[in-house]
């Protein structure tokens, strides 16, 4: 029987891929897949604590989310085509241009 | 008859706000006009108080509005008119129309005529809300005002450059200006903590309310009071030792010497120590001390007006000598007598002085009498008028200067103080030889202005006409003493001399009038001629003792303004530069120099603005949990 408990590991993993991603990750793009990732493995604990209790408004939540991320991306891969347009390379390492 | 009051405060008050108006445009002549009639409109009001509170004889009082209201604060906007600042406030407005019409004569080529109105205009209002008000709040605004205005003024031609003591004792007018404005901050300290000794004793500012409470205050708390309040009336009444700025304020134009004078600024003094009559009166030792510290002041500038060779610094320091005899009047317990000097001192003083403008504006602004002479023949009116003004000073009968002067003789001789009466009666005779000095050197004998290639030429006619209300004022104002007596001992406590002075009081008075005839008839021996400059007494000690001023002037410049300056320059160099400046320094530099250090994060690269921000969350999401579970 799958537990709650499994379903929070699972997303506790999913979270900790997604953060390992944004951390060691160069590539542009690569850090919207591990943001996604990290959106999906909330996703995933509110629904399954929203079914443990019950309560749909985990899932409503989730469902906004899910349209959050979805506009994100819609926005942020039209700024990153843009970018790979102007500069030829999405490697974060040669898109420092504010240096301080 | 309250719109009156409002009328007679407010209508120079306007004046001067029209005048600003125009304070930076070219000069306007409807500007001094239209101040002038203000002014005159102020004074009809007074003139109409005055008669109301003749024939009533109850005092008015307006509450405009409540301005402090804190906790057991209570000081509200309130005036009132009665015996005595109708009085003030008659002489105040009277004198200042007179200077006001004066000035559009005398400022006639200044090219900051209209700022001059505004000036003089706040001048006098600031002295009507002194003079008007029913508390010492109030009082205490109408002072500073009178403070700032006599700075404006002073040093209204403070485009002179400084030049040495020795050229010009004063310096400069902006010097003269802010001589005469730290000093009299000095002595309203003092005035202030009177001011708070009387509210912490008695929990009130309005003046019946304190007076009321005075028998169940202590003598220590009542002596407190009365020195501090006197020591500020010492500073604006320019009492010594606090008396050098008076005679250096003459850098001011004239009209603003005639108004400081006779209005709106050194009698504040005399009518403090008078509307506190009560306080003064239940401490016998301070009024002592003022009475015998106006003879000391009455003599010692008399002496040094002997020989000084400036016209207006010669009225100037009558003018301290006067109010020297003010004081010892007002502190011998007549302060109806004190008073009634101060008016009639009032309207002799303005007209010496608008007399000294003429001769200034004839000579091209030359003040040194021994450069003068002769002026009879150009300017007759003037010389009139100046020898009445000098006749009333000297207290020759039957100008107002000799009734009241010698009800102040005849006071100190009734209290049997008799010390005093003999430098009184002294200081008579120096007043008639150094006025008839001054009048015989500048109007009579040889023209010695000629070499200097000055062609002097009398006044405008309207200036000359109105200074006739003065003049005629210096004759009769004398008559009014028995009416004046009647009216103001409703308000002050009333003083007569004793059955015995009574019958002396012909005796006392030929004595004074020997002296003060001797000494005209003496100046008139030495002067009438021209001028005989004798180098063998201008040389002697005394002469020159007199002539520097009993070298006061160099005492405070070496002895409190150079340690002073060194305190400062060390505070300066020390404290401030090494412990607060160097502390604010070390805050600022910390902070700049920890930015300059960690501007280094700032890479622009956002894989590292993402580490550090994960760092940060996880970082607060540890002291979280600590706080958490130490909580």
């Amino acid at each position: 029987m799958i537990e709650l408990n499994d379903y929070l590991i699972l997303s506790g993993l999913l979270f900790a891929i997604g953060l390992v991603g944004v951390l060691r990750r160069k590539n542009l793009l690569m850090l919207f897949f591990a943001t996604e990732v990290m959106l999906n493995a909330a996703n995933i604990a509110f629904a399954a604590t929203s079914h443990y209790y019950n309560d749909l408004s985990g899932q409503m939540f989730a469902f906004f989310i899910i349209a959050v991320a979805a506009s994100e991306v819609a926005v942020g891969l039209g700024l990153l085509i843009v970018l790979y347009k102007r500069y030829g390379t999405l490697d974060l390492d040669n898109l420092a241009s504010m240096k301080g | 008859m309250e719109k009156y009051v409002y009328i007679a405060l407010f209508a120079p008050f306007v004046s001067s706000l029209f005048a600003a108006l125009f304070g930076m445009t070219p000069k306007k002549m409807f500007v001094g006009i239209i101040a002038s009639t203000l002014l005159a409109i102020s004074f009809l009001a007074s003139a109409i108080l005055a008669i109301e509170i003749a024939q009533t004889g109850s005092p008015i009082h307006v509450m405009m509005l409540d301005w402090i209201s804190a906790g057991d604060l209570n000081i509200p906007f309130g005036f009132v008119v009665d015996q005595v600042s109708v009085t003030m406030m008659t002489v105040v407005t009277l004198v200042s129309t007179v200077v006001h019409i004066y000035s559009i004569g005398y400022m006639d080529h200044d090219k900051s005529f209209n700022r001059f109105f505004s000036y003089l205009s706040a001048f006098v209002f600031s002295m009507m809300i002194l003079v008007m008000s029913d508390n010492f709040a109030g009082l205490f605004i109408g002072w500073e005002g009178v403070g700032v205005c006599s700075w404006l003024l002073i040093g209204f031609w403070y485009h002179k450059a400084d030049v040495s003591p020795e050229e010009n004792p004063s310096i400069s007018p902006s010097w003269a200006a802010n001589e005469a404005f730290i000093v009299n901050r000095i002595a309203d300290l003092a005035m202030l903590v009177g001011i708070f000794t009387l509210y912490w004793n008695t929990g009130s500012l309005q003046y019946d309310v304190v007076f009321n409470d005075i028998p169940h205050l202590s003598e220590g708390i009542l002596t407190t009071a009365a020195i501090a309040l006197f020591i500020g009336a010492m500073g604006k009444s320019a009492q010594f030792p606090l008396h050098t700025w008076l005679t250096d304020a003459m850098e001011g134009p004239t009209p603003v010497s005639a108004l400081i004078h006779a209005a709106t600024m050194v009698t504040a003094g005399v009518f403090l120590v008078i509307r506190a009559n009560p306080l003064f009166s239940v401490t016998p030792e301070v009024s002592y001390f003022i009475a015998s510290l106006g003879t000391f002041v009455a003599f010692f500038a008399a002496s040094m007006a002997l020989v000084n060779r400036d016209l207006k610094r010669i009225i100037a320091y009558s003018t301290l000598s006067q109010l020297g005899y003010m004081f010892a009047a007002a502190g011998l317990g007549a302060y109806w007598i004190a008073l009634f000097h101060l008016a009639a001192h009032a309207f002799f003083k303005a007209l010496l002085f608008l007399g000294a403008g003429n001769v200034m504006h004839a000579m091209h602004d030359e003040l040194d009498i021994f450069k003068m002479g002769g002026l009879k023949k150009s300017m007759k009116w003037t010389y009139i008028y100046m020898g009445v003004a000098s006749l009333a000073l000297a207290g020759i009968p039957p100008f107002a200067g000799f009734f009241s002067k010698d009800a102040i003789i005849e006071t100190a001789f009734n209290e049997g103080t008799i010390i005093l009466w003999i430098i009184l009666v002294v200081t008579a005779g120096m007043t008639a030889f150094y006025s008839f000095r001054q009048v015989f050197l500048t109007f009579e004998g040889d023209e010695r202005y000629k070499e200097f290639g000055i062609h002097p030429h009398e006044m405008y006619k309207f200036v000359l006409i109105a200074m006739s209300p003065l003049a005629l004022l210096a004759v009769i104002a004398g008559f009014f003493q028995e009416t004046f007596h009647e009216l103001i001992i409703e308000l002050l406590p009333n003083y007569e001399m004793s059955e015995h002075t009574h019958h002396l009081t012909w005796i006392l008075g030929i004595v004074v009038l020997a002296f003060a005839i001797g000494g005209i008839v003496l100046a008139r021996y030495k002067y009438i001629n021209g001028l005989h400059r004798d180098e063998k007494v201008e040389n002697s000690f005394v002469y020159q003792l007199l002539k520097n001023q009993y070298y006061i002037p160099k005492f405070y410049a070496e002895f409190i303004s150079k340690p002073y300056a060194m305190i400062s320059s060390l505070m300066w160099r020390s404290i401030d530069m090494k412990i607060v400046d160097a502390s604010v320094d070390a805050i600022a530099n910390f902070i700049y120099s920890s930015g300059d250090k960690t501007r280094r994060i700032q890479t622009g690269n956002l894989s590292n603005y993402l580490n550090w921000m994960s760092f940060g969350l996880v970082a607060l999401l540890i002291m979280a949990a600590i706080s958490s579970v130490i909580g």
